[in-house]
């Protein structure tokens, strides 16, 4: 009884405190320039439950015969840019697609496995759209924007009809209806699946939908080929510049939008769990022309990764989150244990019950192993940086389903996750269902990205930006099953509408020719810049100063940052941006098919987003979500926010080469929900 | 665990779609057991970098086995001589200390070669264009849960629809033919209610549309099936054949 008042009593200030906190950035915000209002940010007016209703009631419509006359570009073909593309082509507009892959179905959308979070309450577990607006928001860290998330878990269910009317193959109890399980930071089960291949089922719907529009003659692919820049007239996105991969050659495309769905930046870390083509020129390239970076330092570290194995390692490869419904996380309660499985001595299964330290099951009672993932990853860390890795490298926990096989059999545990086994077998060449699997974290995901109003307009007129490209609903930390979620949100439900919004007002405006001077001028830039390149010459291979770089990035800019390490890395990260501008060597033409080259272009730009990471993070002086400042932490190692100062979106707005980007701030109101200290343990 | 071979490499460079290819053979030493084919691939590149020659190209992108992207015929085999997995997911502990180790592009009618170890497979993507889809538009569709779907058939379309889209499938068959492609797509959809509307006109339509871009015809050799990384089961050809037979006796 008297626990409970005392946590009430902390629950009470903390409340006072934040709503106290709340007011001081709004009159610090208030007088200031650089500030983004709500107004600015186009949220509409009204209660949570009412404003997307009261949007769509009120935007403008573009009518057949004009949609028509309208062209529209989306750069990507991930599961926004995809359903995207095929969506707008439905509803009439002529759509401009690309990718740097042979196909749009490869887009790296396809190697998501879990799943896909709905509010069905399908499951008669308590779920609704706000509850899952609410996990979405406080999983954040309360560091997203309450409209947009309510707005996306309100249309999270269309998603889900949606893709069975596709004909995408979610798993089904035996009554046939749809199955679901749990994800992190959730305690209900909203996830529909489709195997381990979540992904790739949705990103197949979504080109499957796109090559109807294709066919009809609606989109025109252009596959094998890479954006290497926005053309902005008068103020507007009229068109991109983009390389033929196959031939090298530099073409120029019109739009009366752009649309960007490009992904995220987590190869900034060269080793992560993207696709190796994966990266976030596109981003820096509208960056550079006037669209704001948002939040950059939010970067998502997966718990369950397989270890890092050898120096010549080029990815991490993920192991699905859904593991943790089944899967337990532990580590020797002994060192000595330790030790002896660090040196190859002992097996994870020779660690008798007793011995075994299961930490997360321990410090999160209520959430256990399904906590969300930078807690989970913060958690692994600091076992293993007391001593208590697991393999050679000290560097990597156990995942064990030794107590799901003895409760539901070996049969089921492979229904449900047998690709995941076979995955990890043939990578680490050991029988998972006979010794526990041997996890680490990894870069994985970037909730940080390109600023977008509530409409996914970035602040360039025309130009919109989706999925993980945008900074959108995800705050500091993702959930589980909410990517997929979002990218098809965005690009089935959101976008289509408030495009119109944008296009309305361009039906006049005739098809640009693209010989105008701001096609001709960003065409040469681009040309410069691959002429710059190829010129150096130098002794140093781009993956070998990649590697470089993701060292920095890791060791400093990772999970644990701080002051001291983030200017560190500031520095190192100049250096490798100097060192690649005077060393990289690329063989070969730029008139021809060469990866070296396209890989030059993309490390060119990860230099400069992680210098723009570490920037962010450093101005950050607060761990929240994914963020972790060493300096600012509980006494039991959870974040610890500064709501009274950092309660806003980071934007950053480009000033030119080498001169600092100018901070401009969205604060974070919080009206319809109260921010908490996020506890997963009661 | 740290334990290294030495290997010899036949690797097909063609310098363009219309250039003469041939083999070229490099040497590889103490490469790790555990490093993957790609990743062997990667040094191989990294030392004809540092010995300011063209690396070699080859496609991947995902390098967990999902996107379909890597190909390489590797010993005569696609995606090498491991089976249910992707060149990406295969590892030099299947290969012996010394070993002479060949790498091809795709060999199909299909595929041209574009780059060395690259080829267009925008044939693949022609032929879904042609009907592998169910023709709705987004919105106004029903509940997902108001058509109840028995679990085996869920399961089954679900198997069939594992299929990446490599290729491996066509440069595995003799005939050159892209049965298994077409099966597994028409397979799905064909299981599920959603896609029962179309299913006739789906069959025909892809088997045309293969038929047109000079892909061979099926013989029942098997190999496409044995090949598959995803284990797409021959069995799927067979539903094709009957979709396909019911689909002409209807016209």
């Amino acid at each position: 009884m008297a626990k409970k008042e005392k946590v009430a009593k902390v629950a009470k200030t903390v409340t006072a405190k934040v709503a106290k906190a709340a007011k001081t950035v709004k009159a610090a915000m208030t007088d200031k320039k650089n500030v983004i209002t709500p107004a600015d940010a186009k949220i509409p007016a009204g209660p949570l439950a009412e404003k997307w209703t009261n949007y769509k009631t009120h935007q403008k419509l573009v009518n057949p015969a004009n949609k028509r006359r309208l062209d529209v570009i989306v750069v990507g073909t991930g599961l926004a840019g995809a359903s995207a593309a095929a969506s707008l082509a439905e509803l009439g507009f002529n759509v401009l697609n690309f990718c740097i892959q042979d196909s749009p179905r490869r887009a790296h959308s396809i190697a998501a496995q879990g799943g896909i979070n709905a509010a069905k309450n399908y499951q008669n577990d308590g779920d609704s759209v706000y509850r899952l607006f609410y996990d979405t928001i406080k999983g954040g860290d309360y560091r997203a924007r309450e409209a947009n998330v309510y707005r996306l878990a309100e249309v999270s269910n269309s998603i889900i009809d949606q893709c069975v009317a596709q004909g995408v193959p979610f798993a089904r109890e035996y009554g046939g209806l749809l199955d679901n399980r749990s994800f992190g930071g959730s305690q209900v089960s909203r996830t529909f699946y489709a195997k381990g291949q979540t992904g790739q089922q949705l990103l197949l719907g979504a080109y499957s939908a796109l090559s109807r529009q294709i066919a009809k003659g609606k989109v025109k692919m252009y596959s094998r080929y890479e954006m290497l820049d926005v053309v902005v007239i008068e103020g507007r996105a009229r068109g991109i510049i983009a390389r033929n991969l196959v031939t090298g050659k530099i073409e120029r495309f019109f739009g009366h939008a752009v649309v960007v769905g490009t992904g995220g930046y987590g190869n900034a870390f060269f080793l992560s769990t993207n696709a190796i083509a994966s990266n976030g020129s596109v981003a820096l390239q509208v960056y550079k022309k006037g669209a704001y970076f948002a939040n950059p330092c939010y970067a998502q570290i997966h718990p369950t990764c397989i270890p890092v194995h050898g120096t010549f390692q080029s990815k991490l490869t993920l192991m699905s989150e859904s593991l943790r419904n089944d899967g337990r996380i532990w580590v020797p309660k002994k060192l000595e244990d330790a030790k002896a499985l660090q040196a190859g001595k002992l097996k994870g299964r020779d660690i008798p019950e007793e011995d075994r330290d299961y930490y997360l099951e321990r410090r999160y009672p209520a959430f256990g192993n399904l906590v969300p993932r930078d807690v989970a990853s913060r958690a692994a860390k600091e076992r293993c940086d007391a001593g208590y890795g697991v393999n050679a490298t000290g560097l990597a926990v156990f995942l064990d389903f030794s107590d799901a096989i003895q409760r539901l059999g070996r049969d089921v545990v492979a229904e449900r996750y047998g690709n995941l086994f076979q995955m990890y077998e043939k990578i680490v060449d050991e029988n998972p269902y006979e010794n526990p699997m041997m996890i680490f974290p990894a870069i994985h995901y970037t909730m940080g990205g390109i600023w977008v109003d509530y409409e996914l307009q970035t602040s360039i007129k025309g130009l919109f930006c989706i999925g993980e490209a945008n900074f959108s609903d995800h705050g500091a930390n993702r959930l589980g099953a909410s990517a997929l979620m979002q990218g098809l949100a965005d690009g089935y439900f959101v976008l289509p509408y408030t495009i119109q919004n944008y296009l309305a007002d361009q039906i006049q405006v005739p098809r640009m020719s693209t010989d105008l001077p701001e096609f001709e001028e960003a065409e040469k830039a681009v040309e410069q810049k691959i002429a710059k390149l190829m010129a150096i010459q130098g002794s140093r291979s781009v993956d070998s100063i990649h590697r470089e770089l993701g060292l920095v990035m890791w060791d400093f800019v990772g999970m644990g940052r701080t002051a001291e390490g983030l200017n560190k890395a500031l520095k190192k990260i100049r250096d490798i941006k100097k060192l690649f501008w005077s060393e990289v060597f690329i063989p070969g033409t730029a008139d021809d098919l060469n990866i070296e080259l396209e890989k030059a272009l993309r490390l060119a730009d990860f230099i400069e987003i992680g210098e723009l990471m570490a920037l962010d993070a450093l101005n950050r002086e607060e761990s929240c979500g994914g963020h972790f400042r060493e300096e600012y932490q509980t006494p039991e190692g959870e974040t610890l926010r500064q709501d009274d100062k950092f309660s806003y979106v980071s934007c950053w707005k480009y000033n030119g080469e080498d001169i600092e980007p100018t901070l401009i701030k969205e604060p974070l109101d919080y009206e319809f929900t109260e921010r908490m200290t996020r506890n997963y343990k009661a | 665990m740290d334990k290294t071979i030495n290997i010899t490499l036949r690797v097909w460079r063609q310098a363009g779609p219309k250039a003469k290819g041939g083999f070229q053979t490099y040497k590889l030493e103490n490469v790790s057991t555990d490093s993957s084919f790609l990743e062997m691939l990667d040094i191989l590149n990294e030392k004809l970098i540092s010995e300011r020659k063209e690396p070699v190209a080859f496609d991947h992108d995902c390098r967990e086995g999902i996107c379909g992207m890597c190909s390489l015929y590797i010993n005569g085999h696609p995606h090498g001589p491991d089976t249910s997995i992707t060149t990406c997911q295969l590892h030099m502990r299947k290969f012996k200390d010394g070993e002479v180790i060949t790498v091809e592009p795709w060999r199909s009618a299909a595929f041209p070669v574009i780059k060395d170890l690259i080829v267009d497979r925008r044939a693949y993507d022609k032929i879904i264009q042609a009907g592998g889809f169910i023709s709705v538009n987004t919105g106004g569709v029903p509940d997902a849960n108001s058509i109840p779907i028995p679990k085996a058939k869920a399961d089954e379309a679900m198997d069939a629809a594992s299929c990446i889209g490599c290729g491996a499938c066509a440069a595995a068959c003799k005939n050159g033919s892209a049965m298994l492609f077409v099966a597994a797509k028409v397979s799905q959809l064909a299981l599920l209610p959603q896609g029962r509307v179309e299913a006739a006109k789906r069959a025909k339509a892809m088997v045309a549309k293969m038929d047109e871009l000079g892909f061979g015809n099926c013989t029942n050799t098997g190999a496409c099936a044995a090949e598959c990384p995803k284990n797409v089961s021959l069995s799927n050809i067979a539903r094709l054949n009957r979709e396909f037979i019911c689909a002409k006796f209807q016209d």
